[in-house]
């Protein structure tokens, strides 16, 4: 029950409940219908009714009567159970849900969207999916990707490999998409697999009819039968309802804050296209092949990272503050080819001196950096700034957290993220690989 | 008929676009777009659940029909919320504030906050498979003379989408995408989705058709006294219709309100005739056998071309229903037709069955072979279809679902209204399982200020105006229901204000004159009503003569149309087309020359020569001076003559 003070005395006056019928009387007016829940956020001198035409209205409880008519249940949504049968003839595929706009509803208790699925439920809003492949869910996390932590990369990390070693033949991950191409890049350094790992998500929530959800799941699963095992992001690639793109999971972006075709991958060509759970063409043959490497999961991690973007009138004392705070690591979008004014050579300076990796990239977001064509370059450079080449400032702050993970001596840590680990460096820049 | 005896119900629905700037959820124009549209997208709809844990019956069938959908969308007047790729933006004041407006003018009580809903709509209308639609007032009242009917309730929600055929041009685009080319699309334009719409519903209880119809012509009058869209498509009807032996059935799309009568007797005559249907299959034990047989080895060497062309022949037995199927239950329509449109629904286009046959080439040995492979007897009948395997076996199932309605008499149904006043099936009823919460869009408090204000602020009703404007003006009734009805109200008040000339005068100008012109083809849109003004001043001063006021003004229309002059001037005009009085000066020395000339007529028939003369000099100042001084001129002038 989320119906507050007033509002709550009011219903207590008639003894209701959500989920009763009752009639409120007012002056000049009355509403019969269903009380049904509201924000508990939102003001306690209204309550939500939906009336026999389907309608919700919010009607201020000041000078109304309220009184029972009908008591009733609190309304819940159900699917029918689906009877899955395995198919020998089929792959066996892994759902792992860890919530997001692809596994939520409409929660009627903050009438918002939110993650209160399973992922058992995400496999009976989209029955379909039997049809490609023997499906088994799991749900790890119902969390909305803007809450995701380090940590629970870690985790999500172990519970992939522990399904590949008991033998899945691929795994789709349902993500939020907010957060989804930091995940997947995370994925991609902790874990080297045999099989495909997918990350999947929805622009527009599931309970609505036009939800690209149910297309992206799909796609998802057929890209995680098929013999690209790396750790992708298959999403839209249009505004149509057709393709969806295959993109690898350190070369990816979210690039738009609604469009349902908003992942991209940058300074990269997606590796190829799905429609209806197939794959339809191939970009490029560089991917990984299906049981072409061995399962390994290095999931160790150093949280303790930060993500600072440079702007006209930035000052040392952003840096100075990570320094003081003890952080690891310091990931900067610099402008341009990956620059910071030169005033914060000094804080720089210190940062190296503590022990402390900086990592550039550029806030352009596409193409790589080079320090140097300018004089300020040189000095960072100098200074012990470390070259994030084309990486997204999300995969390359993804792979300070890890190569920090993986030694604290600064030299090794320089050497791992100078080093293409899982494709997330390109030292070539193709024409193609620019707003595609 | 006897409505009462009956137990006739009939409610009224009355959709109608609002003129407001930007639509309901977005910025974009609210303006149908012809021009050539300038890219397409593709989707899909599947239903949902609703929060009550219900699919809507009416969603459910649309989605069996696994139609694809094609939005035809423009890069500046459309944007992404209609594309269903951007959430909401916030509910247009402007369309609510107008909401409130019809509501109170409709006697309804405002709800204390609006919640917007998404009501499932997955025929592909929607992009986002929801319409969004808010319940603003409940619970008014209109007067009518045959007593009072309830408004329950009134809606402010977004248009659909709307459909086009534009086959050729998406085609080529299908064509380019090979493996879309086996699939089927409905097109769609999304100019129209997310205009804002009122959805004015009665009481369903009005127990005569004519009360329907003055309601209805009522509710016309009331949106017109706002803010609303004007012109064809831009106000729809429905019509809800059920006896009391019958069910509830919602024709859309009522046309003209005269044919409101007509089509209640003509869906009267199609319940009556259903549940005479159902009486008589109780008697006969009549049953619907759900087995569909594959019938087109009978058809091998058949002469019909439409089974020739088909994949199969599919075909059911329908026990104790032979004479019923081409029983008439509408002017036109067979109960074969019901279960035909039915079938329709799935891809078919018609269906045969034995109450008919052998007609369409199909021989009378054909029906006898299949009427005893199916081994039925003769109170039996047969329905065929020939299509594909999958799209008869569906179009089949759909006639058995119909079939067996067919006992409970009247089906509930969303209809379809045609031409003539007769009906077609759409869908069944929606259900209120349709309905759930737009979480995009917060809950809207409506200040209790701005109804105050509003209701302050009303606009004056179509019949009150008139009555006005009769006693104010002293204008007859005929002018003053043609300026109500143009709406020329406002600017015949506006121009009686600046400038003193007779009522009947700008009256007839606004109510007749105009609109002549605009037959004529002159774009009296540009017209001001400052212009007018200028004009109707040059009649005050009596500069130029009421009977020349048209062709000024449509000088000025020809000239502002053609851009000729930026500044316009009706004096400048009226001299250029020599319409301007002439000085009493010169009215006398034209006179007195005319009197001179016939100086020998008017000597001898003294002032018995004014007649001729008055002839002759009103042709010769055409328009440029006023008879009554012409008289007083010529009377002058000839009694100097003779004296």
């Amino acid at each position: 029950m989320t119906y507050k003070k007033l509002a709550q005395d009011f219903l207590d006056t008639a003894n209701v409940s959500i989920g009763d019928t009752v009639i409120i009387e007012k002056e000049n007016v009355s509403y019969q219908g269903i009380l049904l829940d509201r924000s508990g956020d939102s003001d306690d001198e209204y309550i939500v009714l939906k009336l026999d035409n389907g309608y919700n209205i919010g009607i201020n409880i000041v000078n109304a009567k309220i009184s029972l008519i009908e008591g009733g249940d609190k309304p819940q949504i159900n699917y029918d159970n689906i009877n899955i049968t395995k198919d020998d003839e089929k792959e066996d595929i892994l759902i792992i849900s860890t919530g997001g706009t692809v596994s939520s509803i409409i929660d009627y208790k903050t009438g918002a969207v939110h993650p209160v699925f399973t992922a058992e439920d995400l496999l009976k809003s989209n029955p379909e999916l039997l049809d490609l492949a023997n499906i088994n869910v799991k749900a790890l996390y119902n969390i909305l990707s803007e809450n995701m932590k380090p940590e629970y990369w870690v985790e999500t990390g172990k519970s992939i490999a522990k399904e590949i070693e008991s033998g899945v033949d691929g795994v789709v991950v349902a993500h939020g998409t907010d957060t989804m191409h930091y995940t997947s890049a995370a994925l991609s350094f902790m874990l080297s697999s045999p099989v495909p790992v997918v990350l999947t998500g929805a622009q527009r929530s599931s309970d609505r009819p036009s939800s690209d959800a149910n297309i992206n799941l799909i796609n998802s699963v057929g890209a995680a039968k098929s013999d690209i095992s790396e750790i992708t992001v298959c999403m839209h690639s249009t505004l149509d309802d057709g393709y969806c793109d295959l993109h690898k999971g350190t070369k990816v972006r979210k690039m738009h804050t609604s469009r349902r075709d908003t992942f991209r991958s940058i300074d990269n060509e997606p590796i190829a296209k799905f429609k209806k759970g197939q794959i339809s063409s191939i970009n490029t043959n560089s991917y990984i092949r299906r049981n072409e490497k061995e399962l390994d999961l290095n999931n160790k991690i150093e949280s303790k990272v930060a993500l600072i973007k440079t702007f006209p009138g930035i000052t040392n004392e952003l840096i100075e503050y990570h320094i003081d705070k003890g952080f690891k690591g310091l990931l900067i979008e610099g402008t341009g080819l990956g620059h910071l004014p030169d005033y914060m050579i000094n804080s720089i300076e210190r940062a190296n001196e503590e022990e402390i990796a900086i990592v550039m990239t550029s806030q352009c977001i596409y193409g790589s950096i080079n320090m140097n064509v300018y004089s300020t370059g040189r000095k960072l450079q100098n200074a012990g700034v470390i070259s994030g080449y084309d990486m997204t400032p999300e995969t390359a702050y993804v792979k300070l957290a890890w190569a920090l993970g993986q030694s604290e001596n600064l030299k090794e840590v320089k050497t791992i993220i100078e080093t293409n680990i899982a494709g997330e460096i390109n030292k070539k820049s193709s024409i193609k690989h620019f707003l595609n | 008929m006897n409505w009462n005896e009956l137990g006739l119900k009939m409610g009224l629905e009355v959709h109608q676009q609002l003129n407001t700037k930007n639509k309901l959820f977005c910025p974009c124009p609210t303006e149908l777009i012809n021009e050539e549209v300038d890219t397409y997208i593709k989707r899909i709809l599947r239903p949902t659940q609703s929060e009550l844990g219900q699919i809507d019956r009416a969603a459910l069938q649309e989605s069996k029909r696994n139609l694809k959908f094609d939005y035809e969308l423009y890069y500046n007047q459309t944007c992404l919320v209609e594309t269903d790729d951007e959430p909401p933006h916030d509910l247009n004041e402007e369309a609510l504030d107008l909401a409130i407006t019809l509501a109170s003018l409709l006697n309804m009580s405002i709800v204390d906050e609006v919640h917007t809903m998404r009501k499932q709509v997955i025929d592909g209308s929607n992009t986002g498979g929801f319409q969004r639609t808010s319940l603003i007032a409940t619970s008014g009242h209109l007067e009518t003379e045959n007593g009072k009917v309830v408004i329950e309730n009134l809606c402010l929600e977004e248009d659909a989408a709307r459909r086009v055929n534009n086959d050729k041009i998406s085609n080529d685009k299908i064509d380019n995408d090979k493996l879309d080319n086996e699939e089927k699309y409905t097109h769609f334009r999304l100019d129209r989705l997310g205009i804002p719409l009122v959805e004015i519903t009665t009481d369903p209880s009005i127990h005569d058709p004519e009360q329907v119809k003055e309601v209805a012509y009522m509710i016309g009058q009331v949106l017109r006294s706002t803010n609303v869209k004007r012109g064809l498509g831009t106000i729809r009807q429905d019509l809800n219709i059920s006896i009391a032996k019958g069910a509830r059935v919602e024709i859309k799309g009522v046309q003209d309100l005269d044919l409101i009568p007509k089509m209640a007797e003509l869906e009267v005559e199609r319940q009556l005739n259903l549940v005479k249907i159902k009486e008589h299959l109780e008697k006969n034990n009549a049953e619907v056998l759900e087995k569909i047989h594959d019938l087109t080895e009978l058809f091998a060497n058949t002469s019909s071309k439409i089974i020739k062309s088909a994949e199969t022949v599919k075909g059911i037995v329908l026990k104790g229903f032979n004479g019923i199927i081409g029983l008439e239950v509408q002017k036109g329509r067979r109960f074969g037709t019901e279960l035909s449109s039915y079938a329709k629904k799935r891809g078919v286009s018609g269906i045969f069955h034995t109450d008919e046959l052998p007609a369409y080439s199909i021989e009378s040995n054909e029906v006898e072979k299949m009427k005893k492979h199916l081994n039925i007897s003769p109170e039996d009948a047969i329905i065929i279809v020939a299509h594909d395997n999958d799209t008869a076996t569906a179009a089949l199932e759909e006639v058995i679902k119909r079939a067996k309605m067919a006992f409970d008499g009247v089906v509930e149904e969303t209809r379809k209204a045609l031409k003539e006043g007769t009906s077609e099936y759409m869908r069944p009823l929606p259900t209120s399982n349709r309905m759930y919460l737009e979480t995009d869009i917060p809950l809207f408090k409506i200040d209790e200020n701005k109804i105050i204000d509003i209701k302050n602020n009303l606009p004056e009703l179509p019949e009150a105006k008139k009555e006005r404007i009769i006693e104010k003006y002293n204008l007859s009734e005929d002018i003053t229901i043609q300026l109500v009805r143009r709406q020329n109200v406002e600017e015949f008040e506006k121009i009686k204000s600046e400038v003193d000339i007779d009522s009947t005068v700008l009256g007839s100008f606004l109510a007749y004159n105009l609109r002549e012109l605009k037959r004529e083809g002159i774009n009296t849109k540009i017209i001001t009503t400052n212009d007018l003004i200028t004009t109707f001043k040059l009649l005050e001063e009596n500069k130029v003569s009421k009977d020349v006021i048209v062709d000024i003004i449509k000088e000025i229309a020809i000239r502002k149309d053609k851009k000729q002059d930026s500044q316009i001037n009706p004096e400048n005009i009226a001299n250029d087309l020599n319409l301007l009085l002439l000085s009493e000066k010169n009215i006398a020395n034209i006179i007195k020359n005319i009197v001179l000339k016939n100086e020998d007529m008017v000597k001898e028939r003294q002032l018995g020569a004014m007649g001729p003369l008055m002839g002759m000099s009103m042709k010769q100042l055409k328009g440029k001076a006023d008879g009554h001084i012409v008289n007083k001129i010529l009377k002058e002038e000839i009694n100097n003559l003779i004296k």
